[in-house]
């Protein structure tokens, strides 16, 4: 082991997480939120019985799970500016930047896998709760908020928060975009410093450990869920 | 005017009919009993009623407000209506107050105070004011019942359904939510009841109906049909549930 130097880690560790972590955990957070809203209002167009509601998306849930996330952050990134400037009239492309293209970007891609997480858990509640809410005069927008989607949102907090993990290490792709989340500021100090080994082995073990400590978050919130039925 | 007039209701699934040209209606202060065997729709027919289940043919006039008019005001019209459930569909991630207090704030607009009031003191006539705090699954399934009784009646309704109120129950505790129903009876509220309890329907009821396969085969007063039931299927329905 005379050949690394695990010094390089301590060095640096300040602006791994001051400026890599923190853009990580905000690009989770922000995707995640933006994602679940987002996924939730598809998932209640999927399954409107009005065909015009239905069918975009379902279209757009196919879409972006049958396409690699690399591709769509470069999509994303290249065309936002013109969308936008074509949006607004601009004879220019828009500038995003390369942070909002990437919150835009994850939140669209993650909506389709939390849509259908969604989806599965407003099916997962008996017909016969909505029959309740109609019965007492609550219209179809109340009857979701107050009825439906506070129990399927229950029901669904751990594979909700098993999207967020996946989420949060699919976020270390935003390295394409030569953004400094944690692994890009792993990599530039690794490339700076010569340390490749040791600081990916580094970037690693932070990922595992961040993960893994959600996973059994995860674990026991299922297992308090399932009391509470 | 009757409080609820169903004229020649028909219902399809695709091509299966579930009703046949039902026709019937419930007077003000009438407690009618609906009866007979599992799958003859009386279940379907009591959710056209406040059009939980939509129909293709016929009309229903609830208090002369016309339910398959795509210009009613469903919300406003339903809410008017109690509803009572065989699985008593409380919303299970609220507490029993909430439960009694939703409505009556969302829909009719009274201030949280009021709707508290209000529910208390129908919690209390169905004895289980002390539960208030608690989670519908805390509650025993009678309990549950008394409570979705107590949610329909805090909404001041004209008319109460109930489609199979006890079926679900232990038999221990069918006779609390009887009793509850009987009681409301008595008040002179108009009732329409899906059920099996022949004691009840004799107790309690002014007319008793008939399904058998969709269609209403029997509408009798309840002395004639615990007494001379005209069709074959409604004697034979009898005879086998009351002979024990």
């Amino acid at each position: 082991m005379g050949g690394f130097d695990f010094n390089v880690i301590e060095r640096s560790i300040g602006y791994l997480f001051r400026e890599g972590m923190t853009f990580t955990l905000t690009l989770t957070g922000l995707a995640a939120l933006g994602g679940i809203i987002f996924g939730t209002i598809l998932a209640m167009m999927r399954l409107s019985s009005h065909k015009w509601l239905s069918l975009p998306a379902t279209g757009y849930v196919n879409l972006m799970r049958s396409i690699p996330l690399l591709l769509v952050i470069f999509w994303f990134y290249f065309l936002v500016p013109y969308i936008g400037a074509w949006i607004v009239g601009a004879p220019t492309p828009i500038q995003v930047g390369a942070v909002a293209s990437s919150v835009i970007t994850f939140t669209m891609f993650e909506a389709a896998y939390y849509s259908e997480i969604m989806r599965a858990g407003i099916q997962s509640i008996a017909r016969g709760q909505v029959w309740a809410g109609y019965a007492l005069g609550l219209n179809y927008w109340q009857t979701m908020g107050k009825v439906v989607l506070p129990q399927a949102f229950r029901n669904m907090i751990p594979i909700l928060l098993t999207q967020t993990i996946i989420l949060f290490q699919d976020t270390s792709l935003v390295y394409v975009l030569s953004i400094t989340d944690f692994l890009g500021a792993a990599s530039k100090i690794a490339q700076r410093d010569g340390r490749l080994v040791e600081m990916y082995l580094f970037a690693a073990l932070v990922y595992f450990i961040v993960s893994f400590t959600l996973s059994y978050v995860v674990k026991l919130l299922q297992q308090k869920i399932a009391i509470i039925r | 005017m009757p409080m609820i007039e169903i004229k020649d209701v028909s219902k399809w699934y695709g091509t299966f009919q579930v009703l046949t040209d039902c026709t019937t209606n419930v007077e003000k202060g009438e407690v009618i009993v609906v009866c007979g065997p599992s799958g003859s729709g009386k279940s379907t027919l009591i959710k056209t009623v406040n059009a939980l289940e939509p129909f293709q043919k016929g009309d229903i006039l609830v208090d002369g407000i016309k339910v398959n008019d795509p210009k009613t005001n469903l919300p406003k019209l339903r809410a008017r209506v109690g509803m009572v459930f065989q699985h008593f569909e409380l919303f299970p991630h609220l507490t029993i107050t909430q439960n009694l207090t939703l409505g009556q704030v969302k829909v009719l607009g009274r201030t949280f105070e009021e709707a508290r009031t209000r529910g208390m003191k129908y919690l209390d006539r169905v004895g289980l004011i002390s539960q208030k705090d608690k989670f519908p699954g805390q509650l025993s399934g009678g309990q549950q019942q008394r409570v979705a009784i107590a949610r329909a009646l805090s909404m001041d309704p004209i008319c109460m359904l109930f489609d199979e109120p006890t079926s679900a129950l232990d038999p221990e505790m069918i006779n609390e939510v009887l009793d509850v129903m009987q009681g409301l009876a008595k008040e002179g509220m108009t009732m329409m009841v899906v059920t099996h309890e022949m004691g009840f329907a004799n107790r309690v009821a002014n007319r008793v109906i008939f399904m058998d396969r969709g269609s209403i085969v029997e509408d009798a007063t309840k002395a004639d049909f615990f007494g001379k039931p005209r069709s074959e299927r409604a004697q034979q329905f009898l005879a086998k549930i009351l002979h024990h």
